[in-house]
């Protein structure tokens, strides 16, 4: 997301480094560029024009103006205001309470019971027990839906008993966790076409009987000017902790993610980005804000990257790298936690500097065609030997031709994985090289 | 046109807010006048650009006139829709993001044609989200038609080659295909598209004869990107905006007309399966300037 805005916002700063003082007047300009950009991010019009005006203000104080250089100020500037509107530092959940209990709220179709899924994925991995309660009496199959996610997660899950009530569900479902002595429950609510007075009602009973320490707003990341309305709605009815933007996998620009939290002062929690229960992730104001500015965001990267990949592992198929003595088991694992880092134009998002700006389609469409490539490997190697995984030069012609029947692909995949594999190869001598050369330069330098 | 105000009107007695009558928008400064246009999600350069031409009185019309009749225009001319009497099954594929409503509006849909005494089929192949294509069952019990699904991890393109046919045989007048819903960025996903146009056309050549995209009225500015994303796969033939309500003003919807030229044929207005009613441009220009008491409180 804010891929179109982060375009406009540097484009605006190159033009100000440019000048060696700032006037009033290429201030302005600047600024109006700036405010086309936020609106056309859907970001809510009053925080756009909020956003300028203390921009601007701040450049024409005394500080920016007598600098030597006030375009990287007025960046500095902007970056601050950015990470003030996005709120400041990251908040997580409240999850201490025997049971925590977290109750989901949103419109229709925002993404309340996948996200609930993955909340409940989330913190059944760090070892919490998880009860799912399926709230939503209204839309046909809801509660089907959450049940079948539930048994992907494999955490419990309840739904309503014929004629029951929401609030009499919850009052029972709270009891239930109690005595069960789960760690968290999670509400899944009804959504609704819009926020009216019969919503508001029934979510109002419901947080008396089950007294949540969490109610959370689940928005679609592509609302517009909307987004304002609804957060605002909700929180007076119920008092809001957190929100949580859906979809973000999309081109949306992400202006509700601006704006929601500058009007009615709740933090983003979290986002989603996609429709593995695994694709819900901590949102860090000062690194979007970063990420906007197109200074990537290193530290998600490198976090991410300790969370899947083993530490001794990855030291040990270095070394192997090194002495040449990788085997396709390895090149296979390698794929599999490349896999677990999550879509590959995710990662690319992270990235630093001006390679990555790429544009969107573009950079989907990379990040496709090595998914894909990864996958289609992936097969290939599951159709070896064992034997063979662990002798990828002695694997002839009927061999290969066996493997590709195998996995379904072609006989010139099976080559084409073997020669990068033998590139591989040669990458691990030249590093070697290198390493001795350096050792050496290293004596000659110390002498 | 009863049953546009009507939902309008019942929404907006449900929020329970205050709304003065129309605004006079002759007595608007320009800067108010840019502050709707923009908080009704209007594009904007669009936005600029009309800001830019009522500011300069040229005409002796009124403001109010002149900025209807630029939105007017904006939006073009609207062909009522009417289902084909030829060519049965009349095939249509409803495509749209994941939540934007294509299960509930494929359901109206058939409620409506079963009105206005056709005989429709659902089909549900939403064989991804867990209980996607059951939820279309339980609508087409509601609203009392046929109905052809598959269970989760088929193949789409199947199902939907065997709902063409099983409508053939039970000789049914329209056949809607639900689809999944999908983000527009996604390539392997946006591919099932064609692949199920092609499998329905193997059954009945010229199937789909349309294909329809569904839209929240709350999407911002990037609803016409996808809808540019789904036009590029699949050729669409119309769009159907749903959740508009007192306070979802669907502004996109401007350039969803001039950017693709694709006619806006429905909208929902609210959860009933008969609330989905043939877009009228006059009232959905005239909604912008409704409810604007509570602009400041924003």
């Amino acid at each position: 997301m804010f891929e179109n805005l982060s375009t406009a916002l540097q484009k605006t700063f190159k033009n100000l480094r440019g000048y060696g003082r700032l006037t009033e007047k290429n201030v302005k300009d600047s600024m109006r560029e700036v405010r086309m950009a936020l609106l056309e991010a859907d970001v809510n019009f009053k925080v756009a024009r909020d956003f300028v005006k203390k921009v601007q203000e701040s450049c024409m104080g005394d500080e920016v103006m007598g600098s030597i250089t006030p375009g990287q100020l007025v960046v500095k500037k902007v970056q601050d205001e950015l990470e003030e509107l996005l709120g400041g530092a990251h908040r997580e959940f409240e999850l201490t309470g025997h049971p925590a209990s977290v109750m989901m709220m949103g419109l229709h179709g925002s993404g309340k019971t996948t996200t609930s899924g993955k909340l409940a994925m989330r913190w059944k991995k760090s070892g919490r027990r998880v009860l799912l309660v399926a709230c939503d009496i209204r839309r046909p199959a809801a509660v089907e839906q959450l049940m079948i996610l539930a048994g992907q997660v494999g955490c419990d899950v309840i739904g309503p008993e014929p004629g029951e009530s929401v609030p009499m569900l919850g009052k029972r479902a709270a009891k239930y966790a109690k005595d069960e002595k789960f760690d968290v429950v999670i509400y899944d609510t009804g959504g609704r076409f819009q926020v009216d007075d019969e919503l508001v009602q029934e979510l109002k009973e419901f947080s008396a009987e089950t007294n949540p320490n969490n109610r959370v707003l689940v928005l679609d990341a592509a609302i517009g000017q909307e987004s304002v309305n609804v957060a605002e709605t909700f929180r007076d009815a119920v008092g809001l902790t957190g929100l949580i933007l859906t979809k973000l996998d999309g081109d949306a620009r992400g202006g509700a993610a601006l704006s929601v939290h500058a009007v009615t002062g709740c933090p983003v929690l979290m986002t989603g980005s996609g429709e593995k229960m695994e694709d819900l992730e901590p949102f860090y104001p000062d690194r979007m804000a970063s990420r906007i500015l197109g200074m990537g965001d290193v530290v998600s990267f490198v976090e991410k990257a300790q969370g899947v990949v083993d530490q001794e592992e990855a030291m040990k198929m270095q070394e192997k790298l090194m002495k040449n003595q990788m085997d396709l088991e390895d090149f296979l694992s390698q794929i599999q936690q490349m896999k677990k880092l999550g879509s590959m134009s995710s990662l690319f998002d992270m990235m630093p500097g001006d390679a990555m700006k790429m544009d969107q389609k573009k950079k989907d469409a990379i990040a496709t065609a090595s998914e894909l490539e990864m996958k289609k490997f992936e097969s290939i190697i599951q159709s070896m030997t064992k034997w063979e995984r662990q002798n990828p030069k002695k694997i002839d012609r009927p061999r290969r031709l066996r493997i590709a029947a195998g996995c379904g692909r072609k006989f010139q995949d099976v080559n084409q994985l073997l020669k990068r594999f033998e590139q591989m190869g040669k990458m691990g001598k030249q590093f070697k090289k290198m390493e001795k050369r350096l050792r050496h330069m290293k004596k000659f330098t110390t002498k | 046109m009863a049953g546009w105000l009507g939902a309008l009107k019942k929404t907006r007695n449900i929020i329970g807010k205050v709304f003065s009558s129309k605004v006079n928008i002759d007595e608007l400064d320009i800067e108010e006048l840019e502050e709707i246009l923009l908080r009704s999600d209007v594009p904007v350069r669009l936005t600029m650009d009309i800001v830019d031409e009522l500011e300069s009185p040229r005409r002796k019309a009124t403001r109010r006139e002149r900025l209807t009749e630029l939105l007017m225009k904006e939006l073009g001319e609207t062909p009522e829709f009417n289902w084909p009497s030829d060519n049965k099954p009349y095939v249509v594929m409803l495509l749209g993001i994941n939540g934007s409503g294509k299960t509930t509006t494929a359901a109206k849909l058939a409620k409506r044609a079963i009105g206005q005494g056709l005989k429709p089929m659902l089909c549900g192949s939403d064989t991804f989200r867990a209980a996607g294509s059951s939820q279309l069952k339980l609508w087409s019990e509601k609203v009392g038609c046929d109905f052809v699904g598959g269970e989760m991890g088929h193949d789409a393109a199947g199902v939907a080659y065997n709902a063409v046919e099983s409508a053939i045989e039970k000789k049914c007048d329209v056949v809607l295909v639900d689809t999944a819903g999908r983000m527009h960025t996604k390539t392997p996903l946006m591919d099932e598209l064609p692949k199920m146009c092609r499998s329905m056309d193997k059954r009945r050549a010229g199937a789909p004869d349309a294909v329809w995209m569904v839209l929240d009225a709350s999407l911002g500015q990037n609803a016409v990107i996808q809808a540019k994303q789904f036009n590029e796969v699949v050729p669409l033939t119309g769009i159907i905006v749903t959740k508009l309500d007192g306070s979802s003003k669907a502004g996109f919807l401007f350039s969803v007309k001039t950017e693709l030229n694709i006619p806006i044929l429905f909208t929902g207005l609210g959860e009933d399966e008969d609330d989905l009613v043939p877009f009228n441009p006059e009232e959905f220009v005239n909604a912008l300037f409704d409810e604007n008491s509570d602009a400041d409180e924003v």
